[in-house]
């Protein structure tokens, strides 16, 4: 949309127009500031934790699952070496095939959500699909974190 | 065509005075922008709201994301 807005004032005879591509996700993912009705309430991304066990496509799954067992979390996160998310292999399924290369195990699409949507929306979305643990990605797909329904429940709820 | 940039070269611009432009709908604006950002919806950027921008000035228009 912003590459058309610009082309669009070209046309109208500015010389001198850029295209913010990454634009308002990317300014908030870098904790800038911003005006408007909604400012300043707090967003997943500031809840979101690293302390979730990541591991590589080709890690072995059994390995993975001894970490597993000793984190807050029954799952891991397969990351690329960018941190690009690449699937979430859940607790059951580096039980039910330990030999086998995570990879082969995970499930490649888990929903994500983006660090700058707000705290009170993402626990409203967790406790509507009865899910405990939002996993953050910044829009290109990098692991940020997880964020829990509980702590963000309880965010939302505090006054003030 | 509109040169695409990245954070580190907005900040560059907005140092030499650039204008900021939100192109989305004007209730997604009232929520959040950029400070100092004017709204100017792709759908209502005609010649006479577009008038409101110094032509003088680089001009940086953003939206949510690229996708």
């Amino acid at each position: 949309m912003s590459a058309r807005a610009a082309c669009r004032l070209e046309t109208l005879g500015f010389a001198e127009v850029y295209d913010y591509v990454a634009g308002k996700v990317d300014w908030l993912v870098h904790e800038r500031p911003v005006e408007g009705s909604r400012a300043g309430e707090p967003t997943v991304g500031v809840f979101a934790r690293d302390d979730v066990v990541t591991c590589a496509p080709t890690d072995r799954a059994g390995d993975v699952r001894e970490r597993v067992a000793g984190s807050p979390y029954p799952f891991a996160l397969i990351i690329s070496r960018g941190r690009v998310l690449l699937g979430r292999a859940p607790m059951s399924a580096l039980e039910a095939r330990p030999d086998a290369a995570i990879e082969e195990v995970m499930d490649p699409g888990p929903s994500t959500v983006r660090p700058h949507k707000t705290a009170e929306g993402v626990a409203s979305d967790l406790k509507q699909k009865e899910l405990r643990w939002a996993i953050v990605t910044t829009p290109e797909g990098e692991l940020i974190g997880v964020a829990t329904r509980t702590e963000l429940e309880a965010a939302v709820s505090e006054p003030g | 065509m509109p040169s695409p940039i990245d954070l580190p070269e907005l900040d560059g611009l907005l140092a030499r005075g650039a204008q900021l432009v939100e192109a989305l709908p004007e209730e997604e604006y009232e929520e959040g922008h950029l400070p100092g950002a004017v709204s100017l919806p792709l759908k209502h950027l005609t010649r006479e709201r577009a008038s409101a921008l110094d032509r003088q000035r680089p001009v940086v228009v953003y939206c949510w994301d690229s996708l």
